[in-house]
């Protein structure tokens, strides 16, 4: 639909209890997304931009042309009244995303938002996780994926209650499919929710889902050019786990140059070497995540 | 690849704003940075306004140019990608501009 992946076209989106076995349809109509409660408009966004700019307008013939300052709409023109909106276009999913947030500070929940391409291996650090830590900290798992419950399945079987979420043909969570999910999950007071994104670094890097941080997941199997390819994931990350260091003979990728290329899209970016395969670093990924639980904990007043 | 998505946002928010009023004319502003193709809008906007109060409407979509401020040196330099360093050669910058998603305005038919 979109010349891509078609995402949007939600018509066999579901969220399944992996422990009841109980699916659930997401009905999400289209017109009721961007709006619902109440008032979508932002007045207080960070309005930056001048008039002075230039600009290009493209229009729906996709004909495309050019002005040198920013224009001032009438407030008539011939056609009819202009009423200006200056409403964010992702205002809803973010409020809901604010709303998972508020729930989780809460509760004292530390979630995490899990990105990758797909096959970096975000299921297997998961499952590593799970078996290694199911005597020190409590974790649940949100499993995105466009169809099947393969996942959520190898993630029960690790240890963890989750629940699949399946977009359809949707390329990323939204805010309002990780309510849901949590709805179904309801995940005890201190513990840790992984929120394992649908497999691509594209579309996740703009959905807020109210988690305390993304980590972008990167293969040594994969280029690691990748920041420079997909910089608004890498830029949207705190934290890059380079996968699969135990085939690093084999292949040509410079870890060095990759965590260079993080850093030149996200100055600020944290990382970490492993293998979810063997263990190998797996010990910093686990204070890595008895950290941030820590501060999680620490923050739920303030 | 989540421009249908978006897309169907915008259709949302503006067909709620109209109140049932037929919009004519809808403008968008989309940052070159913001990770939204305005072409990939413009393909979607066609299908997804059909049927509604937008169907017909022509899109308007202002294009920002992206813009960050040195946290090295403070100045204010254009940015093509995400990762555009300053003249300077520092990576620390803070985006003025180029993220934007906004619905600006919309046009209506004069109420009767």
């Amino acid at each position: 639909m979109c010349g891509h992946c078609g995402c949007g076209d939600e018509q066999a989106a579901a969220v399944l209890n992996l422990e009841t076995g109980k699916e659930t349809p997401l009905a999400r109509d289209a017109g009721q997304q961007a709006h619902g409660d109440g008032d979508s408009h932002d007045q207080d966004h960070d309005h930056g931009h001048g008039r002075e700019h230039g600009h290009d307008h493209i229009h729906a013939d996709g004909s495309r042309h050019g002005h040198p300052h920013g224009h001032v709409q009438p407030a008539r023109s011939a056609a009819g009244e202009v009423v200006e909106l200056e409403a964010r276009i992702l205002a809803k999913n973010d409020a809901m995303a604010e709303r998972n947030r508020a729930w989780f500070k809460g509760r004292e929940i530390l979630a995490l938002n899990l990105v990758s391409s797909p096959g970096a291996g975000k299921t297997t650090l998961l499952e590593r996780t799970i078996r290694d830590l199911k005597d020190e900290l409590k974790l649940y798992v949100v499993e995105g994926d466009q169809a099947t419950a393969n996942d959520g399945e190898r993630i029960r079987a690790a240890g963890a209650p989750a629940v699949q979420v399946n977009t359809g043909s949707g390329c990323h969570l939204e805010a309002d499919m990780v309510a849901r999910g949590l709805q179904e999950l309801r995940p005890s007071p201190g513990s840790v929710v992984m929120i394992e994104n649908v497999g691509n670094l594209v579309c996740p890097a703009l959905f807020d889902l109210g988690e305390r941080a993304k980590v972008v997941i990167l293969s040594v199997t994969e280029g690691d050019d990748k920041p420079l390819k997909y910089p608004h994931m890498f830029k949207a990350a705190e934290m890059m786990v380079l996968n699969k260091m135990d085939l690093l003979p084999y292949v040509d990728f410079d870890p060095e140059r990759a965590l260079a290329n993080a850093l030149k899209v996200n100055p600020s970016i944290a990382s970490l070497r492993l293998s979810a395969r063997t263990g190998e670093g797996l010990d910093a990924w686990y204070d890595w995540l008895r950290d941030e639980w820590a501060q999680v904990r620490d923050l739920a007043f303030s | 690849m989540h421009e249908l998505g978006v897309t169907q946002n915008i259709v949302a928010i503006v067909g709620e704003a109209a109140k049932g009023r037929r919009v004519t004319r809808v403008t968008l502003e989309v940052g070159k940075l913001s990770g939204v193709m305005s072409e990939a809008i413009a393909f979607c906007f066609d299908v997804v306004v059909k049927g509604t109060a937008l169907e017909g409407a022509r899109l308007e979509i202002l294009d920002i140019d992206g813009r960050a401020r040195c946290k090295a040196c403070g100045l204010e330099f254009e940015t093509e990608t995400l990762f555009t360093p300053c003249p300077c050669g520092s990576h620390r910058s803070t985006r003025i501009r180029g993220e934007e998603l906004i619905v600006k305005s919309m046009e209506l038919v004069e109420a009767a």
